[in-house]
């Protein structure tokens, strides 16, 4: 998977490393019922102060639920929710110090962009010469100095989202809560504007929550992502965890593409495994920290950037070959993908960057080949 | 969609408007008959129409009717918004099948029980018949339409909105008359006057539950009606027929307006950017 | 990975998607019901209790007085219950209620005969609307789509209208000497003036024009958005233009067909007005009984069962009407 340029180089920041910290947002043993169905399910989390955190998960995981139980507009059926350390149960929507920008936007259509933006400081009760500096410092944050009179219809959508955007920041919450905020933008638009809201969380110094489905997105802009299913966290850790350690299977799939490959564990000396595939009739080399134990049946995991293809067998130690036949090319431009047949039931992927133009494809359909990985590219999956 | 109708489709919509019309334009053409004849066309005049000046019943009988569709207009809108709002908003609570199932009768009873039964009740109380009881006749029925008109503009309504003015910081009560209330005007609107025709329309309801002097125009044409068919009464049902269709279509043209206007400045903001 | 709206895992976890959101809200505990605890209580009361004191009592109170006796005094039934002695007073009246007026509904042929032409009137006036209504619902719909809303404007402003008006309007055309029969002789169809008002035909044209709209409506809204290329995909697949209306555009109309129909059928059964003015005195209508019992004739206990057969009478066609809309809101979400 194609990673996504950063922003700015970004400090050194792992608070939740740091046993002292205190938690800014804490869901502690969430649970949310719906009727029968189970929304939300014991659910606990930890955000830290100026983190930018991603829910990430698929539709109907629990990710909006859980934003919206921190906006207030749903009350969890179990469990409490600080910020802060103060408990805010009870507490009505109007009266969090968080502030959510809608994935419809949901601006007033009856008011313009600066009543948009003016109407929760006018909630506040501000004097409204301090309103006007407040609308004008917002609008000149979303570069939208010129739009302050007109409606929202009379916006693009990019303008319509930059006003959403300014008017859930212009109270300065102390979370800004991000439900799939760009989702309605299109591809270019949203890596843009992927790379503004790092830039406006780095520069206001805030809390950012965002919820999404989009793995690109939440692997561009969180400091640490949530990928949830079924109500439950699976794994909470930064992208590159994520996607280089990867706990589960799901986990392992969501985000990006990779390779399984189902097996049993024959030997374990430390970190280094073996593992028999029967699907492949081989034996594997793997080199990961693992808790399964020898007998148990595990899954190996690689992504198809970290595995090669030659004609020859490669003879390097702590090399695991096996040998195919080339299946399908994809051709990507920058890189091209080749599913290769390796047994009856079993096509892998392996991605090679087109490094040359004008180049006559050395390997193409129905060649035999070697596929390979070294034996730390692999993860192993126990659930 | 072909871009020239066919001969069977453009012979059928004639048809179909001449059928839904003609009766009514003969209605307007005969009110300025100078015959008494309704019947035979005898020469252009108005005189019936300066005859309805002088008639003070019929007079005295539009005044008790504008003033009972005004009234009655107006609470059944309250009321009728209510409703939209328990029904669109308040999820189950108890009774809600109940609730729901009196809003929607009223629309398909016969208008004869409705009237029957509420006299029933006025008689049982012992209540007068006069100007309020043909008033809350009219508020009970025609609630029911504005409740339905109302909850069909609710229900496109994007919930998101209410949800985002009290993340702002804005509580329920003030959210709904700052956010929700100018959001479904247009729907409250045409409740209103939907609830003004039925209530400028009705016979069957008015006649079970008026008293003495709370004669209703519809009433009054009845019963010349009933006597035969004169040009006077056909003067009377052309400007009634007049004003409503110039509240229709002068209604239906701002909306028309407002959403070209709207759909203009859209366009403008998408080729913008 | 290229399309992050349509990633294959969220295809494979549909079996996972909650319930459509209108059905998690759960307004009880929803810290944002716009209304609160007591907010919440009043919303619903007031025009709960309006409903209740002026609709739904209102028929206890038919139902009760269908039980009593008609009687010379004021109010002109009996027995009247004595709410000075509390439940003592209904009790003693309960015991003097009776079926009577039922009994006697069932012995007179006369309410027999009203009912079941109310219902056969009713009926083919019904068919005869949808005849009428369904080649005009088709031309609007097949109309160039800038005369559409137009056109929809034009079958909603007659409802507008007093229908009172709109009745009477025909019977300056339908009489004997009315303008039907005068350009019919003129032309030389007929030589003698066909009797038309204060007949049957007279009622069918009145409730064909006066319900009209209630059948175009729903036809037009569901041949609206029936898709073109569903007709362009049977012709190509070799169907006939009348072949492909009746296999194609018919049963995707059906929904509107049903909707129009009960929308005129069941207000017809109880109408007053039409049969009134222009069926004249030998056509038979429930509406106009029940009006007749209770205006001239003064027996409001028989007019109160007359209503309550009535209503039990239209009870079935309103439910399964109810119950077709739902299906039919459902299948649109």
């Amino acid at each position: 998977m194609a990673k996504k340029p950063l922003g700015p180089v970004r400090r050194a920041f792992s608070p939740w490393d740091d046993p002292s910290e205190q938690p800014f947002i804490e869901f502690r043993n969430i649970t949310k019922r719906f009727g029968n169905f189970v929304a939300v399910d014991n659910l606990s989390l930890k955000i830290y102060k100026r983190e930018f955190h991603a829910l990430l998960g698929g539709s109907g995981c629990g990710k909006t639920t859980l934003m919206r139980m921190l906006a207030g507009f749903e009350a969890p059926s179990e469990g409490q929710i600080f910020l802060e350390g103060r408990d805010l149960a009870g507490v009505p929507p109007y009266k969090r110090p968080v502030n959510m920008m809608f994935q419809s936007y949901a601006l007033f259509p009856h008011m313009n962009v600066e009543k948009n933006i003016a109407f929760g400081l006018e909630m506040d009760g501000l004097p409204s010469k301090e309103i006007k500096s407040r609308v004008m410092e917002m609008l000149s944050l979303v570069k939208l100095e010129g739009f302050a009179k007109r409606k929202p219809h009379q916006l693009s959508g990019g303008q319509r989202q930059r006003v959403a955007l300014a008017r859930s920041l212009a109270k300065r919450p102390k979370v800004l809560l991000l439900d799939e905020p760009l989702a309605a933008l299109d591809k270019k638009l949203r890596e843009e504007t992927q790379l503004e809201l790092i830039n406006l969380q780095e520069q206001l110094r805030m809390t950012f929550l965002i919820v999404t489905h989009d793995q690109e997105e939440a692997m561009t802009v969180a400091d640490r992502i949530s990928v949830m299913d079924k109500g439950k966290i699976l794994q909470n850790a930064t992208p590159g965890e994520i996607y280089e350690q990867p706990n589960s299977r799901f986990v392992a799939e969501f985000i990006g593409d990779i390779n399984v490959l189902d097996g049993q564990v024959t030997n374990k000396e430390l970190e280094d495994v073996k593992m028999f595939s029967s699907v492949l009739g081989s034996h594997l080399d793997v080199c990961y920290p693992t808790a399964a134990n020898v007998g148990d049946h595990a899954a190996l995991a690689i992504r198809p950037e970290k595995m090669r293809i030659s004609f020859d067998k490669p003879e390097r130690l702590g090399t695991n070959a096996i040998q195919g036949e080339v299946w399908d090319i994809a051709y990507m431009g920058d890189v091209s993908i080749y599913h290769i047949k390796v047994a009856e039931t079993e096509t892998l992927r392996a991605i090679v960057a087109n490094t040359a133009r004008l180049v006559e494809r050395p390997i193409t359909w129905e060649d035999q080949v070697w596929l390979s990985w070294d034996s730390d590219a692999g993860v192993i999956l126990t659930r | 969609m072909p871009s020239k109708p066919s001969w069977f489709n453009l012979t059928s919509l004639v048809l179909g408007f001449s059928f839904l019309y003609l009766p009514i334009v003969i209605l307007i053409v005969f009110s300025f008959n100078e015959s008494r004849l309704v019947t035979v066309w005898a020469g252009f005049s108005t005189k019936w129409y300066a005859a309805l000046l002088q008639n003070e019943q019929l007079l005295e009988a539009a005044w008790v009717t504008f003033r009972i569709g005004l009234t009655s207009a107006t609470l059944a809108t309250v009321l009728g918004t209510l409703a939209a709002l328990v029904l669109a908003r308040q999820g189950r609570f108890f009774g809600r099948t109940l609730f729901s199932g009196m809003i929607y009768a009223p629309l398909v009873m016969p208008e004869v029980i409705l009237g029957l039964s509420l006299l029933l009740l006025f008689v049982a109380i012992d209540q007068n018949r006069g100007f309020w009881t043909i008033m809350i006749a009219h508020t009970t029925f025609s609630m029911c339409y504005v409740a339905i008109v109302v909850q069909s503009r609710l229900s496109g309504f994007d919930r998101s909105l209410e949800e985002a003015a009290m993340d702002l910081g804005c509580p329920p009560v003030r959210t709904f008359f700052r956010i929700t209330l100018p959001q479904i005007l247009p729907g409250v609107l045409a409740g209103w006057m939907l609830a003004f025709t039925l209530s400028l329309d009705d016979l069957v309801i008015a006649s079970f539950n008026s008293g003495p002097g709370s004669t209703t125009l519809p009433m009054k044409i009845y019963s010349q009606v009933r006597l035969g068919v004169t040009p006077e009464i056909n003067a009377i049902c052309t400007i009634l027929v007049v004003i409503v269709t110039i509240g229709v279509i002068l209604a239906s043209l701002l909306t028309k307006r407002q959403r070209f206007k709207r759909m203009e400045e859209e366009r403008l903001a998408a080729a913008h950017l | 990975m290229t399309d992050p709206n349509l990633s294959s895992t969220d295809l494979l976890r549909s079996e996972t998607i909650p319930p459509p959101r209108h059905e998690l809200q759960d307004p009880e505990n929803s810290p944002t019901n716009p209304t609160g605890k007591w907010g919440r209580f009043a919303l619903i009361c007031v025009p709960y209790v309006w409903l209740l004191l002026f609709f739904l009592v209102p028929f206890v109170i038919v139902a009760k007085i269908s039980l009593s006796e008609a009687a010379v005094s004021i109010p002109p039934y009996l027995p009247v219950i004595d709410w000075g002695r509390g439940l003592l007073g209904l009790w003693e009246a309960a015991q003097r209620w009776s079926l009577d007026n039922y009994i006697w509904l069932t012995e007179d042929d006369l309410y027999w005969r009203a009912y079941v032409s109310s219902l056969q009137i009713a009926f083919i006036s019904t068919l005869l609307t949808l005849l009428v209504g369904f080649p005009l619902a088709y031309g609007m719909a097949r109309a160039p789509r800038s005369w559409q809303p137009t056109l929809v404007m034009m079958v909603i402003l007659p409802f507008w209208t007093s229908f009172l008006i709109r009745v009477y309007a025909w019977i300056g055309i339908l009489k004997t000497d009315g303008l039907l029969n005068q350009a019919l002789i003129a032309i030389g169809i007929i030589s003698e003036p066909l009797v038309i008002l204060n007949t049957s035909i007279a009622v069918y044209i009145g409730i064909i024009y006066s319900y009209l709209p209630f059948m175009v409506l729903p036809l037009y809204s569901s041949l609206e958005k029936l898709d073109t290329t569903l007709i362009e995909a049977a012709e190509d697949l070799g169907c006939p233009p009348w072949k492909t209306f009746w296999r194609v555009t018919v049963p995707l109309a059906m929904p509107g067909v049903i909707a129009g129909c009960f929308l005129v059928f069941i207000p017809a059964v109880g109408e007053f007005v039409i049969p009134d003015l222009l069926g004249g005195s030998s056509t038979l209508m429930i509406g106009k009984t029940l009006w007749v019992e209770f205006f001239s004739n003064r027996d409001w206990p028989v007019a109160s069962a007359v209503a309550i057969v009535l209503l039990v009478l239209l009870v079935i066609p309103i439910l399964l009407f109810q119950r077709h809309e739902t299906r039919r809101n459902e299948g649109d979400m």
